[in-house]
């Protein structure tokens, strides 16, 4: 087996340590370990319920571990909120869609930019009229292939064409590392594709931490790959490795390819 | 132009031709009416960005409107006396003029928003409502025990404060006053709307998770909006003082408060023109209504429930459609 470990550190974006987290009798996170190097995507995969998007939350900031640290850039952020983290260039998207309903798309990528931006606090201007913003926004929403839809309210979109404006924010925020939650989710397989062809590029931009039910895309996509059950972190190796481990066969693969 | 900007357009235009008609058919009544207007569409064009744009339900809002009511009444009351308002560390007197009064209106409803809702905003929901609430109860048995300043009976001023090259005894000319305010409010708030702290203060109501996910701290973004919106209240409530030239606790009271935020859901919650609509038909009802039965507000507790139930937009919504995202 090949040492995933890293001992110097070097190009190590993202650092999870001993990370716990209990919600009433229910341990979410047990003592995870993992971390995100530079130029790689890594696939977090896992059973429903395994815990995948409760670890990725407090990566971003939203949950507070029980115990456990989370190092960005090579600097603990245990102490910082999710604006800080995301301001360090932490870009994520949400399993469950979090964006301005009432906005149009391009308003959607706007806010993005803006917030990488900054100058949030000026009240005149037009900002959909701001050339640099939009600019910005809209080569985003060109990479996700979402261009032509952003004049559409944001309600209005399907649940794929979400997550893709999803990724197309993320974007604008012009980010050191990627948490991406089930981004393929509603998309069907046409776009399942093209976003795995995307991915595959994104990778050389920024580091992708993917958590992914498509094992298509798990496969095609992951540098590494480490798989959760019930909080816990069963495995971490090349796709390779964890293909052929016969606790993942057991406890994850098994259920989703039968024979 | 869409049919809400020609809506807009049609009121706004009604709201100048009314009082300039009437001024030549000798009706000073009516003049009047369209001046309580103009200023309560002001207070409401103030609530409107907190609410509409940010999604914050204050109901402490008769706070700021009473605070520039106050801020007339006691600077005006020095004058009317002759006696300064302080004489240490440094001489103030009080005075009769209105840019001083909107100023000094202005900026103390500006500070009191700033105070309360940098406490009330580390909440939320029904907590928020109930903390703006509070404040606004508290300032209201403040003023009623300040006896000073007229206590439960409030403060009266024998004549109208001046403004420079005007005579605002003529009541068309102080109407002109009051519409030229509220055109440069509902100029500025769509300006706001429109700019990148409409955008975020917005996309804040809709999802806080998104604007934060973006690196924007929503509490900074609510609380600007906060004091924005108190400071514009405050200024309505300085004209409205100056329009009764009498300001007493009731400017304070939660009702005043209610009255506002009525003005808004019926003209339509976050349409730029929603507090002008609401605040015309909440005077037009209140004066055809009440002379029929003192009960008046009966029925306007009716038509809420109707807008409220089946008109989500007020008024305008109504009338005009959802609401294009900005353009
Ligand atoms: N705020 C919460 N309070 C209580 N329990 C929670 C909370 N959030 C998540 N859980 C529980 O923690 C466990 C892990 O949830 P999580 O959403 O992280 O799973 P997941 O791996 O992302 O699943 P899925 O593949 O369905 O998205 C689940 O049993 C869930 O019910
Ligand atoms: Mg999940």
């Amino acid at each position: 087996m090949t040492d995933m470990t890293d001992p110097s550190g070097a190009g190590q974006v993202l650092k999870v340590s001993d990370l716990s987290k209990s919600f009433g009798a229910l341990q979410a996170s047990k003592n995870i370990t993992l971390d995100l190097r530079a130029g790689e995507i890594h696939a977090l995969i896992g059973p429903n319920g395994a815990g995948k998007s409760t670890l990725i939350k407090q990566i971003s900031g939203e949950l507070r571990p029980d115990s456990g640290s989370v190092s960005l850039l090579g600097r603990p952020v245990d102490d910082l909120d999710r604006v800080a983290r995301a301001r360090m260039g932490l870009g994520r998207t949400f399993q469950i869609s979090a964006l301005a309903m009432e906005f149009t798309v391009l308003q959607n990528a706007v806010l993005g930019a803006l917030g990488a931006r900054g100058g949030v606090f000026r009240f005149l201007g037009n900002v959909m009229r701001d050339k640099a913003l939009v600019a910005q926004a809209e080569h985003a929403l060109e990479r996700v292939g979402l261009l032509s839809d952003a004049k559409r309210r944001t309600a209005d979109l399907s649940h794929g064409q979400r997550r893709q404006l999803e990724v197309a924010v993320a974007l604008t925020l012009q980010p050191k590392l990627f948490l991406m939650d089930e981004p393929m989710a509603g998309l069907g397989a046409g776009g399942s594709q093209a976003l795995t062809g995307f991915l595959d590029t994104l990778r050389h931009e920024a580091p992708i931490l993917l958590v992914e039910h498509d094992m298509d895309a798990v496969f095609a996509l992951a540098d590494r790959i480490s798989v959760l059950v019930y909080g816990e972190v069963i495995a971490t190796g090349t796709t390779e490795e964890i293909r052929n481990n016969a606790e993942v066969q057991r406890a994850y693969l098994g259920e989703e390819e039968p024979v | 132009m869409n049919r809400e900007k020609l809506l807009n357009t049609a009121v706004i235009l009604l709201l100048l031709a009314i009082p300039l008609w009437a001024h030549m058919a000798e009706e000073p009544f009516l003049i009047t009416l369209a001046t309580k207007v103009a200023i309560l569409a002001l207070a409401g064009v103030g609530l409107n960005i907190a609410l509409g744009i940010g999604g914050l339900v204050s109901l402490g809002h008769a706070a700021f409107f009473g605070i520039g009511g106050y801020a007339m009444g006691i600077l005006a009351a020095h004058a009317q006396n002759y006696e300064p308002l302080a004489e240490w560390p440094m001489l103030i007197e009080g005075t009769n003029q209105m840019p001083v009064i909107w100023l000094v209106a202005v900026v103390a409803s500006a500070l009191a928003a700033l105070v309360i809702g940098a406490l009330s905003l580390r909440t939320s929901g029904v907590y928020f409502i109930m903390i703006t609430l509070a404040f606004g109860q508290m300032l209201y048995y403040f003023a009623i025990s300040w006896t000073a300043y007229g206590g439960e009976d409030g403060l009266s001023i024998w004549v109208r404060n001046e403004f420079p090259g005007l005579n605002t005894l003529v009541p068309l000319e102080f109407f002109l006053i009051c519409y030229v305010i509220l055109c440069a409010a509902l100029w500025f708030a769509a300006r706001l709307a429109r700019a990148p702290f409409g955008l975020a203060l917005s996309a804040a109501r809709q999802c806080e998770a998104r604007v934060e996910t973006v690196g924007i701290t929503p509490y900074q973004l609510r609380l600007t909006a906060f004091v924005i919106s108190g400071a514009i209240t405050g200024l309505a409530g300085a004209l409205f003082a100056d329009l009764n030239r009498f300001v007493s606790p009731t400017m304070l009271s939660w009702h005043t408060s209610g009255e506002i935020m009525i003005f808004v859901i019926i003209g339509g919650v976050g349409r730029l023109f929603g507090p002008v609509i609401g605040a015309a038909l909440f005077i037009l009802l209140e004066h055809l209504l009440g002379g029929i039965s003192d009960y008046w507000q009966i029925y306007l507790g009716g038509l809420l429930l109707i807008i409220v139930l089946y008109a989500r937009g007020g008024v305008i919504g109504a009338i005009s459609g959802r609401e294009v995202a900005h353009d």
